[in-house]
Order: structure tokens, then sequence, then C-alpha cells
């Protein structure tokens, strides 16, 4: 951070966190023209970026942020309508604010012409009776609310209403209410006095309430709120702001609020520390006040916590260095482990142990700090859905679920591309026009939904529109058109969906601009693939497509299963193995005349791993059987012998292995050799492309996956 | 991983069979006793496998078979030379076996000559030049090109592109990381 390229590397960063701010707030205002608090963020960002932008030189950027900016304000102050007009002059703008940094990093020139068009185009949706005046500093204090307060406060307010309170015609429930707008509420009721349901009567308030309030405001705007009912209320607002750095102890709480004195809980104290169940019957204070000065703590703990939880950048060359590092002490790991058993000294076992567990949860850790939510990946889309369904002339409206799911940053990185296929897909093909839609009894706009979820060891990310659907016959008369399968082939449904990843399908009539050159699907599927994920699609005819793309969480560490195929070790990732089995004879005799095992009544496809590797025919081993999972169908892979867990850091075999098929990197095992990592669906394929060959029937010419 | 140095005159000379071969010493990184390789399956027999490297998984390569020799049983003086290859703009290392390695010699730049066009029983496609060294003559080999396009052809028509960019992600970090 000490020379001047560091800061401008600093404001590059900011402003792009800023510029996707913007783009998230204009897509807001968008959505909701009245939303007047993306207005105001969507201001802020870009003055910050003009103001910071000036500050480090970016000249450029500042002065044209500084159109833009003038043109928000308009907006701010109600001036100027939102319209579609706005929104795409804005977005441009951002765009080109983007592209004024990209060149500030070397990328290409922005052209003069383009930038003085844009503020042409900005200043033409300004009113000319606007332009008179410009709009200096102080606008900047109309963005600031009367009588806040330098920083933030706590106060704690104890409201308790007379019983008459109802009889004046006020609702306390409305002075919550108000409160709660001022800021973070933590409310807690007491209902001491509330009498049995026979003396009740329901015209009076029996209740009343103590509020922790986190607010802006100084003490006499939270005191005004209670201005109209001083009478009629007893309100008490202590400040307790500087007790936030402190976390009081609950006995303080209690004095300080005069529920109880000093000596009662000194009192308390000396006859037993668990301080609650004794107040409760010698200090004199009720269950429900100790209740609350419980909640206030809490909150206060739980406020410092997240206060306190500061963030900070780190180059992702450094995580990765350290995930590298961890994975290098995973496998030294394994061999002290190893060292240990093999000595069998009692002395040396206890720290080994001790060890392997360290290093477990520091793996865990240091994989953890690469995990970064997905929705930022989905925030990206929204421009992209705008942007093609306008094009298009369609409607379309996203939604995302599960946008705090977490996922490895090397995967998130690598899953953009796929997913922008797949709603260039779901736009282009899937969704209908709004004219086709309401014929067909549907909303006029279609709707896409982008789901994240943890499922086990995997993430699920689902791209679900109500479109049109996939239609079987139509793929399958194209697949036959484009010599993929025969005519007489029999598909199930899903192997027919599974038709379109197929290389050189597309069922788009029209080639556009957006997609159907063929090259979706399969590029998408092999990506993921690539991220050892799987896809799987599943299509109603008339109702919608989803497509369900299963990631693992993580790229670098595994847990694996070390199996023997003749003499070598392979790790089949752990995650896609359902169950181990061995081969009976019973079994054996049955495959010889066809390559399926029988677990619990359900027939299994099986694949012996010494015929795909090309190893010689065992004689007279017994055989396990691995039953693994690969999108939804099940496979065994045929092994020598299962050996067991291993933790598997994951190395690449390098350039030279770049496309070899079966297995997807390596790993080193505690004695220092090499096992080879099994990719199950590459090797799926193999086997099916072999049997096939073998077979050359015309009985199933292409099952795809 | 910085430039290769190319300017030496210091070559590593080996065996293979009678013949004698030398590599470029700022190439050759190490020499190893022959260790257990893991062959990987579906690649061709060149291919040898790969071996791990203080944490690094490096693919060996038997030169006889690269050079269209015989292959040969392994001998105790059998060994894996480390090489660094330069691959587009990368550096990667790679295993090579030879039968034995002999010594480290100074061959000037005027006693090398190109490699003949006739008379050589071996694949001269990386063969960078013959070096004289007293009387015998030394074949100095040309690492680079030991995976030529053909042979990574060769691998890609064996098998069918998958792509493990990924992989070769976090690998070139690792390798970053040990050479830091």
């Amino acid at each position: 951070m000490s020379t001047p390229h560091n800061f401008k590397e600093t404001f590059i960063q900011e402003a792009e966190d800023l510029l996707a701010e913007v783009e998230e707030c204009v897509l807001d205002i968008e959505s909701d023209p009245e939303n007047a608090d993306a207005v105001n963020r969507l201001f802020r960002a870009m003055h910050t970026i003009k103001g910071s932008g000036a500050m480090f030189g970016f000249d450029d950027i500042s002065a044209f942020t500084h159109h833009v900016e003038t043109a928000l304000d308009y907006v701010r102050e109600g001036k100027l309508r939102v319209s579609t007009k706005l929104i795409d002059v804005i977005l441009a703008a951002r765009d080109h604010i983007k592209a004024m940094l990209a060149q500030a990093q070397g990328g290409p020139a922005v052209k003069l012409s383009t930038t003085e068009a844009l503020v042409k185009r900005v200043n033409e949706l300004i009113p000319n009776k606007l332009k008179n005046h410009e709009p200096g500093e102080l606008v900047q204090q109309s963005i600031v609310p009367k009588n806040v307060a330098e920083h933030e406060t706590v106060f704690r307010v104890s409201v308790k209403p007379h019983s008459n309170i109802f009889s004046i015609g006020m609702d306390p429930s409305l002075l919550l209410e108000e409160l709660r707008e001022m800021g973070e509420c933590t409310v807690t009721v007491f209902t001491d006095d509330v009498p049995d349901l026979k003396a009740l009567k329901p015209e009076s308030c029996y209740l009343n309430w103590d509020v922790i309030l986190f607010t802006d405001f100084d003490e006499n705007a939270v005191r005004d709120v209670f201005i109209f009912v001083e009478d009629e209320c007893d309100v008490r607002i202590d400040d307790i702001t500087d007790e936030k750095d402190e976390i009081p102890k609950v006995g303080e709480i209690l004095v300080h609020k005069g529920d109880t004195t000093a000596e009662k809980i000194t009192e308390a104290l000396n006859q037993q520390p668990k301080i609650g169940d004794l107040l409760t019957t010698s200090g004199g204070v009720s269950k429900q006040k100790l209740k609350s000065a419980l909640v206030e703590q809490q909150t206060l703990a739980q406020r410092k916590q997240s206060t306190s939880q500061e963030s900070i950048r780190v180059a992702s060359e450094k995580l990765d260095s350290l995930v590298n590092l961890v994975g290098e002490l995973v496998i030294v790991q394994a061999q002290l482990s190893a060292v240990s058993k093999s000595v069998n000294n009692h002395a040396l076992q206890s720290p080994v142990e001790e060890i392997e567990r360290l290093i477990s949860e520091l793996r865990d850790v240091a994989l953890s700090v690469r995990m970064m939510p997905i929705g930022s990946t989905f925030a990206k889309f929204r421009r992209l859905v705008r942007d093609l369904s306008n094009d298009l002339g369609k409607e379309i409206k996203l939604e995302t679920i599960g946008a705090e799911t977490e996922l490895d940053k090397t995967v998130l990185d690598k899953l953009g591309d796929p997913l922008v296929h797949l709603i260039r897909n779901s736009i282009d093909h899937g969704i209908e026009s709004p004219k086709t839609r309401i014929e067909a009894g549907k909303e006029a706009h279609g709707t896409i939904r982008l789901t994240a979820v943890h499922r086990g060891a995997k993430v699920v990310i689902a791209i679900e529109d109500d479109g049109k659907g996939l239609h079987p016959d139509v793929i399958r008369k194209k697949a036959i058109e484009k010599g993929l399968i025969t005519e007489d082939a029999e598909l199930s449904q899903k192997e027919i969906f599974n038709l379109i990843m197929a290389p050189g399908f597309s069922t788009a009539q029209i080639v556009s601009k957006v997609s159907g050159r063929g090259v979706g699907m399969d590029v998408v599927k092999k990506e993921i693939e690539a991220l050892r994920g799987t896809v799987e699609i599943k299509s109603t005819l008339g109702k919608g497509t989803t497509i369900e793309l299963a990631l693992p969480l993580t790229l670098a560490i595994i847990d694996g299963l070390l199996v023997e195929v003749n003499h070598d070790k392979y790790v089949i990732p752990v995650n896609s193995v359902e169950e181990c089995l061995e081969l009976t004879d019973s079994s054996k005799a049955m495959d010889k005349t066809r390559n399926v095992l029988q677990v619990r009544g359900e027939l299994v496809p099986f694949i012996r791993l010494r015929e795909v590797f090309g190893a010689a025919q065992g004689v007279d081993i017994l055989e396990e059987a691995v039953v693994v999972e690969t999108g939804d169908s099940r496979i065994g892979l045929v092994v020598d012998k299962v050996i067991g867990d291993h933790q598997t850091v994951i190395k690449s075999l390098g350039h030279m292995y770049r496309n070899v098929q079966g297995v997807s990197g390596a790993t080193i095992m505690g004695d220092g050799n090499v096992a080879l990592i099994v990719d199950i669906p590459s090797l799926a394929r193999i086997a099916n492309i072999e049997e096939q060959a073998r077979l050359s029937h015309k009985k199933h010419p292409a099952t795809v996956n | 991983m910085g430039d290769i140095i190319t300017q030496s005159n210091q070559y590593l000379t080996f065996k293979l069979g009678q013949e004698n071969f030398a590599l470029d010493i700022s190439r050759v990184r190490e020499v190893l006793d022959y260790i257990h390789i893991t062959k990987v399956p579906r690649t061709p027999d060149f291919m040898l496998g790969v071996i791990n490297l203080r944490g690094n998984v490096v693919p060996v390569v038997d030169l006889r078979l690269n050079l269209g020799m015989e292959p040969e049983e392994r001998t105790v003086n059998t060994c894996i030379v480390i090489v660094e290859i330069q691959v587009g703009a990368d550096v990667l290392q790679i295993g090579a076996l030879a039968d034995s390695v002999q010594e480290v010699v100074d061959i000037e730049s005027d006693n090398i000559s190109p490699p003949p066009k006739l008379g050589i029983k071996l694949n001269t496609e990386f063969i960078k030049g013959m070096g004289k060294r007293n009387d015998t003559f030394l074949i100095i080999l040309d690492m680079d090109k030991v995976l030529t396009a053909q042979e990574i052809e060769q691998v890609e028509n064996a098998t069918s592109i998958v792509p493990t960019d990924v992989l070769e992600e976090i690998s070139s970090n690792s390798q970053t990381n040990s050479h830091a």
C-alpha cells in the first residue's frame, strides 16, 4: 500500500464493487421506480466513484460520472422521473465507466466520442428548466436526516403505558413501530401484569416493553416518538452506547434499570453463581424482567460480535498458496500416520493423532476461506436477463434463491460461463413471447428461477424456467437428422433430453445471436464435468425446463475411497460412492452374459476397471464392486480390493496427460506413491463407447452419458 | 519460474543401450534413482506414468521408445533424469528414463555439429546436434521437442478431449510454491 500504483489498484477494485452495486440498484429501481432507498444507494455509489476518482487522478472518470450524478440527483429530488430511457442511459454509463477502468488497467482505449455521446444522452434527459441551477453541495444536506447523532447510539427504551391508554385512542404498538423505523430494535414484552382471564378488562393495557434500539438518531428524536403520549405512558430512555464496548453483566443491567439494587445483587451473588434463578426469588426480580435483561445482554453481545467482524481483502494467490500448503501438510500427515502405525509406539501415537485432528480442522478452515457466496455471480445475471429479454421482446423476471450459498472460488469462477449459456438458452428457447404465453394461458411475463442449495457435499444449482419445455419428439427427430441416433433407437425421455448435450446439437429453428450455434449444451456439460459436477435435465412440455448442476464444494481436497486394481491404487471420490459390495459367485456367473449387478433387487450396470484400464484379467481374485452415482444413474465399478478412506489432495497430471480419460488427477499417498483419481463420468462414457463397439449392434446406437 | 538459461557449455551425459546421449545441464534439475512409476491407463507406451517428486506429480517418459529404440529391462543403474521443458509459455518438469547416467562434460559449441540427415537409425526429430568429445560422439537431445505436436496428437487420438484446466491451475500453483 505504499506506492501510488497500489492506491490506484485499490480505487479500481473499489470502483468495480461500486459499479456492481450501481447495476444492482438500477435494476432494483427498474422493477420498483418508487424505491427511494435504491435511488439513494445509486446516487451514493456514483458520488463515491466521482469523489475517489478525482482523488486518485482518474479525472476522466470523475468528470464523466459527474454528469450521471447530476441526473441522479434530480431523480432523488423527485424532479426527474424514472424512465426506461434513464435506466438504459445509466446502465450504458455504468458500462462506460467500467471500460474507462479497464483502460486504466491497460485495456483498450475508450473513444472520446462515446463519452461525449453518453454525456449528451444524460443531459437530454434533464428537463431544461432544471438545468439553470447547478446542484452543488447543498444537495448533500438533503440526504442527511435531521437530528442525526454522529455515531450509532444504543438506547434502552422502557415503555409502560398506563392501563387506560386505549381509551385515548392510542395504540402502543404504533409507538414500537415508530421506534423500529429509527433503527434496529430488540423488543422484550412484559406480561407480568396481565391478570387472569376472569379479571381481564379488554379495554385496558396490561403490557409494557423494553426496547433496545440501535439508531443513528439522538435521544431527543427518540423522545419525540412519545411526545403525544407523555401523560399516558411511563417512558424511560437510557443511553447505553458505552456499555456496547463492554458487555455488561445481567446484574449490572438490572441495577442500571432500577429493577433491583446493587446490594441485592451482591447478596444474590454471595449465595450462588446462578444469578438468574436466585434473583427471581431473592432479588425481587420477576422472571420477565430477568429475561429482558438477558435479551439485552445477548443483543449487545451479538452486536459486538457483528461489528468486530471485519473483513480484509487478500490476493487470491495468497489463498491458493495457503490451500496448497495445507494440501502438502495433509500429504505429509498421511505419511506420518503411516510411519506411526508401523512403529507402534504409544508415545508417538497420541501426538500424531492430535496432529491429524488439527490438520483436518486446518484443512476445513483453509478451504472455507476460499468459499464465496454465489450471490455475486447471480447478481450479474439480472443485467443479462434484462438486456436479452429486451432484445428478444420478451418479458422475463429473474428470481434468485439461495444467493448466500457458498462455493469454492475456483468453482465459482469457472461456473459463470456455463450459467450464462444456460440462462441464455432459457431466455431464447425456453420462455415464449408474451403473446404466445397468453395464448397458452400463462402469465405474460416468464420467470427464470436460479436456485442454489447445499445437498450433502455438493451444491446444486438449478436453472428453472416456466417456458415451453423440451419437446421429446422434436429432439428425437433432430438427433436422427444429425445422425446422433438411428431411427429405431429406443430411448427413455431422459436419454432424449440428454441428447441436447451431445456435440453438434441445437434445437433452435432459427440461429439467433443469442444461441443456437449448437455448441452450447455440450460445452456446458464438459465444463461442469471438468469441475467434477453433473448436469441433469428435467422438462415438462408446455410447463418449463429445469436444469440442475450438481457441483462439489471444493476442488482442492476431497475425501476419497482408496481401491486397488492390478496392484495400482485408485481413488474414487467418496461423495459419489453409494455402497461397496463383494462380487459373489452367483453375480459373477451372471456377468458372462451381461454386465449387470443385482443390488437389492435393482439392476446396476457395472464396469470392470481392469478391462477399462487395460490390465490383464485377474485370475481367481475376490473382486469387490463400488456402487457410485453419476448424474442420477448408478453404476458399479469392479475393483480388486477396497482399501479404505483417503483424504485426497488433488494434483493435476499435468500437460502431458491433460487429455487422458478415465482418470481426472492424481494424489500422493502416505507411502509416497502416486494414486490416480477415477473420473466417473468419463469412465462411464468410455465404457459405453467400448461396449457399443463390441456389440456393434443396432440395439442402442447412442446413449448419451 | 523465470526464464531458462540457455547459454551453457556443460552437458550431462547418459547412456541408452550402447549410445551416448547428452542434455544441456541448465535444463537438468536432478537425477533420481529409479522409483515406482504409476502408469496412467489408456496412454501410449512411451508415457511411462507419473512419480511423486516431493509432493508434485511429474510425468516420466521412456526415451528409448521416444527415440525408436527397443525397451530394456530396468537395472540398478536405471535413473530418472528430471528435466525442465518449455511448452508454449510454460516451463514443465518431466522425467526421462536413462539406462545409466555418466558425467557432466564441457563441449564447446565449435565441437557441436548439426544432426546428420542420414546414417542414424534414431528418430532425429529431437536431436539438437552431435557433440564431439575426445573421440566419441554424443547425441545432444532437445527435450523441448520430446513432447512434439505429433505425440500429443497421439494421446489425443488414443483418448478424447476432457478439459482439466482447473486441475492444471491448481497444480501449477503448487509448483510455483515449491520453487519459491
